[in-house]
């Protein structure tokens, strides 16, 4: 169900923080001051920072840093993480290589 | 919350977002509406990143070619957000005599438009881009054709609109549109608020045929699914877009290294619709099939996500861009038919032209609504 939500609606001003040097994405290297400079700048979903920042777009796949990137983003806003939408999941699971995912065969049948 | 504005935008992708940003930057006051969540989160999201000319049609053509000229190469700068422009040339690859015959058709129509396009040799494709195998035997190539990231273009006119004044409203459905006196004024959402405007573009993907039927305008268009995927990051190969003759797949490498490839699986329009778009199990496959043909040394490139997002398809394939005579008031930017990306800053910023002096740089006659005809007259 989509939400109305006021993209002019002002922020509590953003405040420079000892520790926003600390890498949150660890595979694209994207810090916490990066995420919480986003959101000023009207970023305010957990896909629009992924899209914004690429937290979330690397070999993992956000399963290490979504939750810590929410935390982030939703104290940022003001608001309970749980007012965000969970972070995109996509297939596949794991990395899979060209060649493995190019091959439909199932197990045990003969190349074509 | 204010309610009234000069101009409401339906349609928060780039679209609505980049018309947003050059009336804001004009001095009129505007109101962004964007159905979803999340702003972009349509075809300005779910797209290939070509900003292309060549193949595309003679109609577009103009508008696009102004674009790339006036826009695109400085576009980083002034939407304060990497928007990774590379114009670094486009190949249409083909392997077999009728690809060559698909390709020099697109060429020749490309040319008497007045674009730098031509037919180059096997040998000569391998020489701009070593990686491809020798199963290719022509493709036309356009130097001043390119790419870009769309995330980042689309959240960057948002971004500058923003913060130029445009007021955006995420989650706000419309569901009808009211003339008063004859005259478009308001617009009604699923919410219960109604937002009112001297004029309102129209820019909301599909979802316009909908809107637009509620003042008894109906755009021939059609949904149709589009599918991708993305490989780990990669040392740097190449930095040409790349298309094919057959439309196997198309793509570039991204600033980040990583491969953004589309492709079809052929039983497009026939697969399973679950209400979202969500890839369609043989697509994937079957791309990399195609990329491995092409670049047999990409066989081992690990593939991270797979995405799908549709496309607003229109009956004759290219956009529905301006007024519209039954409806004064009312401005259409939609029906972009899956490359909307490339021709977005130049349709966006002739149409905030139009609405502010009420004329165009470019002719946008072939691209009104009222074009389309029954075949038998």
């Amino acid at each position: 169900m989509n939400t109305v939500n006021d993209r002019s609606r002002e922020l509590k001003p953003f405040v420079p923080s000892p520790d926003d040097d600390m890498l949150i994405c660890r595979c694209e290297e994207i810090t916490k001051g990066e995420i919480r400079k986003a959101v000023h700048e009207g970023m305010w979903t957990m896909t629009e920072i992924r899209r914004y920042l690429r937290t979330g777009m690397g070999l993992c796949q956000g399963q290490t840093c979504a939750k810590l990137v929410k935390a982030i983003v939703a104290r940022e806003l003001g608001v309970s993480p749980a007012q965000l939408e969970p972070a995109t999941s996509r297939a596949p699971m794991r990395p899979i290589e060209m060649r493995v995912f190019a091959n439909e065969r199932k197990e045990g049948q003969e190349d074509a | 919350m204010r309610n009234t504005a000069e101009v409401i935008v339906i349609g928060g992708g780039i679209i609505g977002c980049a018309i947003s940003y050059y009336l804001v930057k004009k001095g009129a006051s505007v109101i962004c509406l964007e159905g979803s969540d999340h702003i972009g989160n349509g075809g300005s999201s779910r797209n290939g990143g070509g900003v292309r000319q060549s193949g595309r049609d003679p109609r577009e053509l103009p508008l696009v070619m102004y674009g790339i000229k006036h826009f695109w190469p400085t576009l980083s700068e002034e939407l304060e957000t990497d928007c990774e422009y590379h114009q670094d040339g486009n190949l249409r690859l083909g392997k077999t005599e009728k690809h060559k015959e698909i390709l020099t058709g697109l060429t020749e129509r490309a040319v008497k438009v007045g674009l730098d396009v031509r037919m180059i040799d096997g040998d000569e494709v391998r020489r701009i881009n070593p990686y491809l195998s020798e199963e290719v035997t022509c493709a036309s190539w356009c130097p001043t054709d390119g790419h870009a990231n769309p995330l980042t273009t689309t959240l960057g006119y948002y971004k500058t609109a923003r913060k130029l004044g445009v007021h955006f409203i995420t989650g706000e459905q419309v569901v009808e549109l009211k003339k008063v006196k004859g005259v478009l004024r308001k617009v009604v959402c699923a919410s219960g608020n109604v937002y009112e405007g001297e004029t309102v573009v129209l820019a909301a993907g599909y979802e316009s045929r909908r809107i637009a039927g509620t003042v008894g305008i109906d755009i021939p268009m059609q949904t149709a699914m589009l599918e991708a995927l993305v490989t780990e990051a990669q040392p740097h190969m190449f930095d040409q877009m790349l298309g094919t003759a057959e439309a196997d797949f198309y793509g570039h490498q991204t600033k980040h290294g990583s491969f953004v490839f589309g492709g079809s699986s052929g039983l497009e329009g026939f697969t399973k619709d679950n209400g979202t778009p969500v890839c369609y199990a043989k697509t994937a496959p079957c791309i990399c099939r195609g990329i491995i043909k092409y670049f047999p040394n990409l066989a081992d490139a690990k593939i991270v996500r797979t995405w799908a997002g549709w496309m607003d398809k229109c009956a004759d394939g290219v956009p529905v861009l301006g007024k519209v005579g039954e409806v004064p008031g009312l401005v259409l930017a939609c029906g972009f038919t899956g490359h909307g990306f490339g021709i977005a800053p130049a349709a966006a910023h002739q149409l905030a032209e139009l609405i502010i002096t009420g004329r165009t740089d470019v002719d946008l006659h072939d691209l009104r609504y009222d074009r389309f005809h029954a075949k038998i007259e």
